[in-house]
Protein backbone atom coordinates (compact mmCIF):
# COMPACT_ATOMS: atom_id res chain seq x y z
CA UNK A 1 0.00 0.00 0.00
CA UNK A 2 1.28 3.38 -0.86
CA UNK A 3 -1.69 5.10 -0.12
CA UNK A 4 -2.29 4.85 3.80
CA UNK A 5 -4.98 6.89 4.97
CA UNK A 6 -4.66 6.91 8.73
CA UNK A 7 -1.04 7.80 9.84
CA UNK A 8 0.58 8.18 13.80
CA UNK A 9 0.83 11.71 14.72
CA UNK A 10 3.68 13.61 14.04
CA UNK A 11 4.45 13.98 17.83
CA UNK A 12 4.39 9.62 17.65
CA UNK A 13 6.78 9.92 14.83
CA UNK A 14 8.51 12.73 16.78
CA UNK A 15 9.16 10.15 20.02
CA UNK A 16 9.98 7.62 16.95
CA UNK A 17 12.81 9.74 15.83
CA UNK A 18 14.12 10.88 19.09
CA UNK A 19 14.21 7.05 20.62
CA UNK A 20 11.08 7.70 23.04
CA UNK A 21 9.22 4.98 21.79
CA UNK A 22 8.28 2.66 24.25
CA UNK A 23 9.52 -0.25 22.03
CA UNK A 24 5.68 -2.23 20.79
CA UNK A 25 4.39 1.11 19.91
CA UNK A 26 8.40 1.34 17.66
CA UNK A 27 7.28 -1.40 16.12
CA UNK A 28 4.12 -0.29 15.15
CA UNK A 29 5.05 2.22 13.70
CA UNK A 30 8.00 0.28 11.80
CA UNK A 31 6.04 -1.49 10.27
CA UNK A 32 3.61 1.48 9.16
CA UNK A 33 6.68 3.48 7.79
CA UNK A 34 7.26 -0.15 5.27
CA UNK A 35 4.11 1.45 3.69
CA UNK A 36 4.21 4.97 3.94
CA UNK A 37 7.36 7.29 2.35
CA UNK A 38 5.39 10.45 3.63
CA UNK A 39 5.82 9.15 7.25
CA UNK A 40 9.04 8.36 6.74
CA UNK A 41 9.92 11.75 5.11
CA UNK A 42 8.78 13.04 8.98
CA UNK A 43 10.52 9.82 10.76
CA UNK A 44 14.04 11.39 8.55
CA UNK A 45 13.48 14.93 9.59
CA UNK A 46 12.59 13.93 13.34
CA UNK A 47 16.00 12.46 13.08
CA UNK A 48 18.00 15.39 11.58
CA UNK A 49 16.75 17.83 14.57
CA UNK A 50 18.68 14.63 16.21
CA UNK A 51 21.26 15.61 14.80
CA UNK A 52 20.89 19.23 15.18
CA UNK A 53 20.59 18.38 18.70
CA UNK A 54 22.89 16.49 19.26
CA UNK A 55 26.00 18.64 17.37
CA UNK A 56 24.63 21.60 18.99
CA UNK A 57 25.39 20.18 22.68
CA UNK A 58 27.52 21.12 24.64
CA UNK A 59 30.38 18.90 24.90
CA UNK A 60 31.19 16.95 28.14
CA UNK A 61 34.90 15.93 28.33
CA UNK A 62 35.92 12.10 27.89
CA UNK A 63 38.12 10.35 30.03
CA UNK A 64 41.71 10.83 29.53
CA UNK A 65 42.00 7.07 27.81
CA UNK A 66 39.02 7.57 25.49
CA UNK A 67 40.52 8.21 22.61
CA UNK A 68 43.01 5.18 23.34
CA UNK A 69 40.53 2.62 24.17
CA UNK A 70 38.36 3.40 21.62
CA UNK A 71 41.00 2.78 19.59
CA UNK A 72 42.40 -0.40 20.61
CA UNK A 73 38.97 -1.43 20.18
CA UNK A 74 38.69 -0.93 15.96
CA UNK A 75 39.90 -4.19 15.43
CA UNK A 76 37.75 -6.60 17.85
CA UNK A 77 36.14 -9.10 15.95
CA UNK A 78 32.71 -8.13 14.70
CA UNK A 79 29.35 -10.54 16.28
CA UNK A 80 28.11 -12.48 13.40
CA UNK A 81 25.19 -10.62 12.28
CA UNK A 82 21.36 -11.49 13.61
CA UNK A 83 19.86 -14.62 11.78
CA UNK A 84 18.21 -14.05 8.72
CA UNK A 85 14.69 -15.12 8.53
CA UNK A 86 14.22 -18.12 6.27
CA UNK A 87 11.49 -16.71 3.72
CA UNK A 88 8.79 -18.55 5.30
CA UNK A 89 7.58 -15.56 6.39
CA UNK A 90 3.58 -14.84 5.48
CA UNK A 91 2.98 -12.72 2.88
CA UNK A 92 1.45 -10.05 5.01
CA UNK A 93 4.22 -9.89 7.84
CA UNK A 94 5.99 -6.57 7.11
CA UNK A 95 9.97 -7.09 7.69
CA UNK A 96 9.88 -5.31 11.10
CA UNK A 97 7.42 -7.84 12.64
CA UNK A 98 8.81 -10.57 10.87
CA UNK A 99 12.59 -9.73 12.38
CA UNK A 100 11.28 -9.49 15.65
CA UNK A 101 9.28 -12.92 15.30
CA UNK A 102 12.60 -14.04 13.94
CA UNK A 103 14.47 -12.74 17.28
CA UNK A 104 11.90 -14.18 19.64
CA UNK A 105 10.98 -17.87 17.85
CA UNK A 106 14.56 -18.30 16.52
CA UNK A 107 14.92 -18.23 12.43
CA UNK A 108 12.97 -20.85 11.59
CA UNK A 109 9.65 -19.82 13.14
CA UNK A 110 8.35 -19.14 9.81
CA UNK A 111 8.39 -23.13 9.04
CA UNK A 112 6.97 -24.37 11.88
CA UNK A 113 3.40 -24.88 12.22
CA UNK A 114 1.75 -21.71 13.14
CA UNK A 115 -0.54 -23.39 15.97
CA UNK A 116 2.79 -23.67 17.92
CA UNK A 117 3.53 -20.20 17.53
CA UNK A 118 1.20 -19.75 19.97
CA UNK A 119 -2.31 -18.36 18.58
CA UNK A 120 -4.23 -18.01 21.59
CA UNK A 121 -8.47 -17.91 21.71
CA UNK A 122 -9.03 -14.98 23.32
CA UNK A 123 -12.88 -14.73 22.61
CA UNK A 124 -15.26 -16.01 19.93
CA UNK A 125 -13.87 -15.26 16.64
CA UNK A 126 -10.53 -13.86 18.09
CA UNK A 127 -7.31 -15.11 18.62
CA UNK A 128 -4.13 -13.17 19.65
CA UNK A 129 -0.17 -14.47 19.30
CA UNK A 130 2.19 -12.41 21.45
CA UNK A 131 4.95 -10.57 19.57
CA UNK A 132 7.17 -9.87 22.24
CA UNK A 133 7.97 -9.94 25.92
CA UNK A 134 6.86 -7.57 27.81
CA UNK A 135 8.52 -4.38 27.10
CA UNK A 136 10.83 -2.31 28.79
CA UNK A 137 8.67 0.63 29.58
CA UNK A 138 6.13 -2.29 30.70
CA UNK A 139 3.97 -2.55 27.34
CA UNK A 140 3.18 -4.89 25.40
CA UNK A 141 2.68 -5.82 21.32
CA UNK A 142 0.33 -8.64 20.32
CA UNK A 143 -1.24 -9.94 16.82
CA UNK A 144 -5.08 -10.33 16.35
CA UNK A 145 -6.78 -12.09 13.94
CA UNK A 146 -10.25 -10.97 14.43
CA UNK A 147 -12.78 -13.29 11.92
CA UNK A 148 -15.12 -10.94 9.47
CA UNK A 149 -17.85 -9.35 11.39
CA UNK A 150 -16.54 -10.02 14.89
CA UNK A 151 -16.80 -7.28 16.93
CA UNK A 152 -13.83 -6.92 19.44
CA UNK A 153 -15.14 -6.48 23.12
CA UNK A 154 -15.57 -2.85 23.98
CA UNK A 155 -12.50 -1.90 25.75
CA UNK A 156 -10.52 0.94 27.33
CA UNK A 157 -6.73 1.79 27.70
CA UNK A 158 -4.64 3.69 30.32
CA UNK A 159 -1.47 4.45 27.66
CA UNK A 160 -0.86 5.17 24.01
CA UNK A 161 -2.56 2.82 21.69
CA UNK A 162 -1.55 2.23 18.33
CA UNK A 163 -2.65 -0.62 15.77
CA UNK A 164 -1.38 -1.47 12.48
CA UNK A 165 -3.36 -3.24 9.98
CA UNK A 166 -1.88 -6.02 8.36
CA UNK A 167 -4.06 -7.40 6.35
CA UNK A 168 -7.66 -6.95 6.24
CA UNK A 169 -9.76 -4.40 7.51
CA UNK A 170 -11.45 -3.02 10.47
CA UNK A 171 -13.82 0.13 11.37
CA UNK A 172 -14.80 1.34 14.92
CA UNK A 173 -16.34 4.63 15.97
CA UNK A 174 -14.28 7.43 14.40
CA UNK A 175 -13.04 5.42 10.76
CA UNK A 176 -12.40 2.51 8.65
CA UNK A 177 -8.86 1.23 8.72
CA UNK A 178 -7.41 -0.38 6.00
CA UNK A 179 -4.34 -2.78 5.38
CA UNK A 180 -1.32 -0.59 6.14
CA UNK A 181 -3.38 2.01 8.13
CA UNK A 182 -2.54 3.10 11.80
CA UNK A 183 -5.17 3.97 14.29
CA UNK A 184 -3.63 6.00 17.28
CA UNK A 185 -6.10 6.20 20.79
CA UNK A 186 -5.28 8.54 22.91
CA UNK A 187 -5.55 7.28 26.92
CA UNK A 188 -8.92 6.82 27.92
CA UNK A 189 -10.15 6.56 24.44
CA UNK A 190 -13.01 3.56 24.62
CA UNK A 191 -13.27 1.96 21.07
CA UNK A 192 -14.65 -1.29 19.67
CA UNK A 193 -13.14 -2.45 16.44
CA UNK A 194 -15.35 -4.37 14.24
CA UNK A 195 -13.69 -6.59 11.78
CA UNK A 196 -14.86 -5.91 7.78
CA UNK A 197 -14.96 -8.25 4.75
CA UNK A 198 -14.62 -11.42 4.02
CA UNK A 199 -11.50 -12.88 5.44
CA UNK A 200 -9.99 -12.40 8.74
CA UNK A 201 -8.68 -8.52 9.67
CA UNK A 202 -5.17 -9.41 11.16
CA UNK A 203 -3.37 -6.15 13.28
CA UNK A 204 -0.61 -5.58 15.11
CA UNK A 205 -1.46 -3.94 18.33
CA UNK A 206 0.50 -2.21 20.73
CA UNK A 207 0.26 -0.47 24.07
CA UNK A 208 2.28 1.17 26.53
CA UNK A 209 2.28 0.76 30.11
CA UNK A 210 -1.03 2.16 31.45
CA UNK A 211 0.49 5.50 33.49
CA UNK A 212 -2.55 6.55 35.02
CA UNK A 213 -5.40 5.36 37.01
CA UNK A 214 -8.79 6.99 36.62
CA UNK A 215 -9.94 5.90 40.12
CA UNK A 216 -11.89 2.39 41.19
CA UNK A 217 -14.26 2.69 38.48
CA UNK A 218 -11.58 3.27 35.73
CA UNK A 219 -9.39 0.32 37.07
CA UNK A 220 -12.07 -1.83 37.52
CA UNK A 221 -13.39 -1.67 34.00
CA UNK A 222 -9.59 -2.22 32.48
CA UNK A 223 -10.72 -5.39 30.33
CA UNK A 224 -10.17 -9.00 31.26
CA UNK A 225 -8.46 -9.48 27.94
CA UNK A 226 -5.70 -6.87 29.51
CA UNK A 227 -5.58 -4.20 26.70
CA UNK B 1 29.21 23.13 9.65
CA UNK B 2 28.69 23.39 13.50
CA UNK B 3 30.33 26.07 16.34
CA UNK B 4 34.29 26.09 17.07
CA UNK B 5 35.02 23.18 19.03
CA UNK B 6 37.93 22.74 21.49
CA UNK B 7 39.75 19.98 19.24
CA UNK B 8 40.47 23.07 16.43
CA UNK B 9 38.44 20.75 14.13
CA UNK B 10 35.79 24.24 13.42
CA UNK B 11 35.05 23.73 9.56
CA UNK B 12 35.87 20.22 9.22
CA UNK B 13 33.62 18.17 7.08
CA UNK B 14 32.42 15.61 8.96
CA UNK B 15 30.84 13.55 6.26
CA UNK B 16 34.19 13.51 4.12
CA UNK B 17 35.93 12.10 7.30
CA UNK B 18 32.76 9.28 7.00
CA UNK B 19 33.42 8.23 4.02
CA UNK B 20 37.05 8.02 4.84
CA UNK B 21 36.42 5.80 7.32
CA UNK B 22 34.16 3.87 5.39
CA UNK B 23 35.91 3.50 2.01
CA UNK B 24 39.57 3.31 3.40
CA UNK B 25 39.40 2.02 7.32
CA UNK B 26 40.92 5.47 7.81
CA UNK B 27 41.47 5.86 11.41
CA UNK B 28 43.31 9.32 11.66
CA UNK B 29 39.77 10.02 10.22
CA UNK B 30 37.85 8.22 13.18
CA UNK B 31 39.87 10.06 15.75
CA UNK B 32 38.86 13.17 14.38
CA UNK B 33 35.31 11.95 14.79
CA UNK B 34 35.34 9.95 18.24
CA UNK B 35 37.51 13.67 19.22
CA UNK B 36 34.34 15.72 18.10
CA UNK B 37 31.07 13.54 18.73
CA UNK B 38 32.64 11.84 21.42
CA UNK B 39 32.17 14.39 23.79
CA UNK B 40 28.66 15.59 22.27
CA UNK B 41 27.43 12.07 22.66
CA UNK B 42 28.83 11.67 26.36
CA UNK B 43 26.30 15.21 27.12
CA UNK B 44 23.40 13.38 24.85
CA UNK B 45 23.68 10.90 27.39
CA UNK B 46 23.96 12.27 30.24
CA UNK B 47 21.28 14.37 29.56
CA UNK B 48 19.39 11.36 28.64
CA UNK B 49 20.09 10.31 32.54
CA UNK B 50 23.09 7.96 32.04
CA UNK B 51 25.95 8.78 34.96
CA UNK B 52 29.30 9.79 33.16
CA UNK B 53 30.69 6.11 33.51
CA UNK B 54 27.71 4.48 31.93
CA UNK B 55 27.85 7.35 29.41
CA UNK B 56 31.42 6.94 28.45
CA UNK B 57 30.50 3.16 27.70
CA UNK B 58 27.90 3.65 25.67
CA UNK B 59 29.93 6.22 23.59
CA UNK B 60 32.04 3.84 23.03
CA UNK B 61 29.80 1.13 22.05
CA UNK B 62 28.34 3.73 19.50
CA UNK B 63 31.53 4.63 17.87
CA UNK B 64 32.42 1.19 17.35
CA UNK B 65 29.33 0.75 15.49
CA UNK B 66 30.04 3.88 13.89
CA UNK B 67 33.17 2.21 12.78
CA UNK B 68 31.65 -0.58 11.87
CA UNK B 69 28.93 1.13 9.91
CA UNK B 70 31.04 3.71 8.18
CA UNK B 71 30.60 2.03 4.69
CA UNK B 72 27.04 2.09 4.50
CA UNK B 73 27.02 5.68 5.35
CA UNK B 74 25.84 7.67 2.16
CA UNK B 75 26.37 11.91 2.61
CA UNK B 76 23.79 12.37 -0.32
CA UNK B 77 21.02 11.26 2.53
CA UNK B 78 21.85 12.06 5.75
CA UNK B 79 24.30 14.54 7.35
CA UNK B 80 27.22 13.00 9.27
CA UNK B 81 25.61 14.20 12.63
CA UNK B 82 22.14 13.05 11.99
CA UNK B 83 23.60 9.60 11.07
CA UNK B 84 25.36 9.35 14.03
CA UNK B 85 22.29 10.37 15.79
CA UNK B 86 20.71 7.20 14.85
CA UNK B 87 23.71 4.88 15.40
CA UNK B 88 23.67 6.29 18.91
CA UNK B 89 20.41 6.37 19.79
CA UNK B 90 19.78 2.58 18.20
CA UNK B 91 22.99 1.35 20.08
CA UNK B 92 21.79 3.06 23.31
CA UNK B 93 18.39 1.15 23.01
CA UNK B 94 20.01 -2.15 22.47
CA UNK B 95 22.25 -2.14 25.33
CA UNK B 96 19.38 -1.18 27.14
CA UNK B 97 17.41 -3.74 26.84
CA UNK B 98 19.98 -6.18 26.88
CA UNK B 99 20.72 -4.91 30.03
CA UNK B 100 16.99 -5.53 30.53
CA UNK B 101 16.48 -9.07 29.23
CA UNK B 102 20.32 -10.70 30.40
CA UNK B 103 20.20 -11.61 26.76
CA UNK B 104 20.51 -10.94 23.36
CA UNK B 105 18.92 -8.33 22.05
CA UNK B 106 15.53 -9.14 19.91
CA UNK B 107 15.30 -7.21 16.80
CA UNK B 108 15.40 -3.45 16.77
CA UNK B 109 12.20 -1.65 15.36
CA UNK B 110 14.63 1.14 14.87
CA UNK B 111 16.61 -0.57 12.61
CA UNK B 112 15.26 -0.98 9.60
CA UNK B 113 17.21 -0.35 6.39
CA UNK B 114 13.80 1.10 5.35
CA UNK B 115 13.93 2.45 1.61
CA UNK B 116 14.90 6.40 1.58
CA UNK B 117 12.21 8.36 2.57
CA UNK B 118 13.25 11.17 -0.18
CA UNK B 119 13.34 8.63 -2.88
CA UNK B 120 10.12 7.86 -3.25
CA UNK B 121 8.37 10.96 -1.98
CA UNK B 122 7.06 12.93 -4.62
CA UNK B 123 8.72 16.11 -2.76
CA UNK B 124 8.81 19.28 -5.23
CA UNK B 125 12.28 20.13 -4.14
CA UNK B 126 15.02 18.73 -5.08
CA UNK B 127 17.48 17.10 -2.49
CA UNK B 128 19.05 19.90 -1.16
CA UNK B 129 22.75 19.26 0.19
CA UNK B 130 22.35 17.42 3.47
CA UNK B 131 24.83 19.95 4.87
CA UNK B 132 22.98 22.79 4.36
CA UNK B 133 19.33 21.30 5.30
CA UNK B 134 21.05 20.69 8.61
CA UNK B 135 21.91 24.58 9.09
CA UNK B 136 18.79 25.05 8.50
CA UNK B 137 16.89 22.91 10.59
CA UNK B 138 19.37 24.39 13.34
CA UNK B 139 18.57 27.22 12.62
CA UNK B 140 15.12 26.43 12.72
CA UNK B 141 14.83 24.96 16.22
CA UNK B 142 16.98 28.22 17.35
CA UNK B 143 14.03 30.01 16.61
CA UNK B 144 10.93 27.41 17.64
CA UNK B 145 8.67 29.55 20.52
CA UNK B 146 10.37 28.29 23.99
CA UNK B 147 7.08 25.91 24.80
CA UNK B 148 7.77 24.24 21.25
CA UNK B 149 11.42 24.00 21.99
CA UNK B 150 10.84 22.93 25.29
CA UNK B 151 8.22 20.00 24.17
CA UNK B 152 11.36 18.79 21.80
CA UNK B 153 13.95 19.02 24.10
CA UNK B 154 12.06 16.53 26.12
CA UNK B 155 11.26 14.44 23.40
CA UNK B 156 14.77 14.06 22.51
CA UNK B 157 16.90 14.05 25.77
CA UNK B 158 14.66 13.16 28.66
CA UNK B 159 13.62 10.04 26.46
CA UNK B 160 9.73 11.08 27.05
CA UNK B 161 7.14 10.36 25.23
CA UNK B 162 3.83 12.43 24.93
CA UNK B 163 2.20 11.27 27.64
CA UNK B 164 4.70 11.40 30.36
CA UNK B 165 5.65 15.05 29.11
CA UNK B 166 2.24 16.15 29.15
CA UNK B 167 2.28 14.15 32.87
CA UNK B 168 5.87 16.16 33.79
CA UNK B 169 4.64 20.08 32.36
CA UNK B 170 0.93 19.14 33.83
CA UNK B 171 -0.76 20.00 30.39
CA UNK B 172 -3.37 18.39 28.44
CA UNK B 173 -1.91 15.62 25.84
CA UNK B 174 -3.40 17.65 23.73
CA UNK B 175 -1.21 20.37 23.79
CA UNK B 176 2.22 18.55 23.90
CA UNK B 177 0.38 16.69 21.17
CA UNK B 178 -0.15 20.32 19.05
CA UNK B 179 3.04 21.51 20.03
CA UNK B 180 5.33 19.31 19.04
CA UNK B 181 3.12 19.21 15.88
CA UNK B 182 3.24 22.88 15.18
CA UNK B 183 7.42 22.51 15.81
CA UNK B 184 7.94 20.07 12.97
CA UNK B 185 5.67 22.20 10.56
CA UNK B 186 7.82 25.24 11.72
CA UNK B 187 11.26 22.54 11.28
CA UNK B 188 9.68 21.36 7.95
CA UNK B 189 8.96 25.19 6.74
CA UNK B 190 12.48 26.11 7.75
CA UNK B 191 13.77 23.36 5.09
CA UNK B 192 10.92 24.66 2.36
CA UNK B 193 8.70 21.96 2.43
CA UNK B 194 4.92 22.21 2.67
CA UNK B 195 2.82 20.44 5.29
CA UNK B 196 2.41 16.94 4.31
CA UNK B 197 -1.54 16.90 2.94
CA UNK B 198 -1.85 13.80 5.51
CA UNK B 199 -5.29 13.07 6.98
CA UNK B 200 -4.37 12.07 10.46
CA UNK B 201 -3.75 16.10 9.98
CA UNK B 202 -6.56 17.17 8.53
CA UNK B 203 -8.23 15.53 10.93
CA UNK B 204 -6.14 16.64 14.11
CA UNK B 205 -9.05 17.74 16.62
CA UNK B 206 -6.48 18.80 19.13
CA UNK B 207 -7.03 22.74 19.93
CA UNK B 208 -3.51 24.72 19.52
CA UNK B 209 -2.11 25.85 22.72
CA UNK B 210 -3.06 29.90 23.08
CA UNK B 211 -0.46 31.90 21.70
CA UNK B 212 1.28 32.59 25.20
CA UNK B 213 1.31 28.76 26.45
CA UNK B 214 -1.22 27.03 28.36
Amino acid sequence: MTDTRHHPSEATLMAFAAGALDEGLALVVSCHLVSCPACRALVAEGEMIGGALLDSSQPAPLADDALSRMMARLDEPEPPPPPATDGNAPAWMPAPLARQMNALHGPSWAAQARRSLGWRWLAPGVRQLSVMRRTRGGGTARLLSIAPGTTLPHHDHGGLELTCVLDGAFHDERALYQTGDVAELEPDTPHQPVAEGNHPCLCLIANEQPTRFSGLVGRLTQPLIGF
Amino acid sequence: MSQPDPAGDAGSDWSALLVAVGQRRDRAAFARLFAHFGPRLKSYLMRLGAQPNQAEDVVQEAMLMVWRKAHLFDPQRAEAATWLFTIARNRRIDLLRRDGRGGPAASLPWEDNLPDPVDETPLPDERLDQTRQAEQVRRAIATLPPEQAQVVHLSFFQEMAHGAIADHLDVPLGTVKSRLRLAMKRIRQGLGKDTFGKDTLAEETLPDPPPTGA
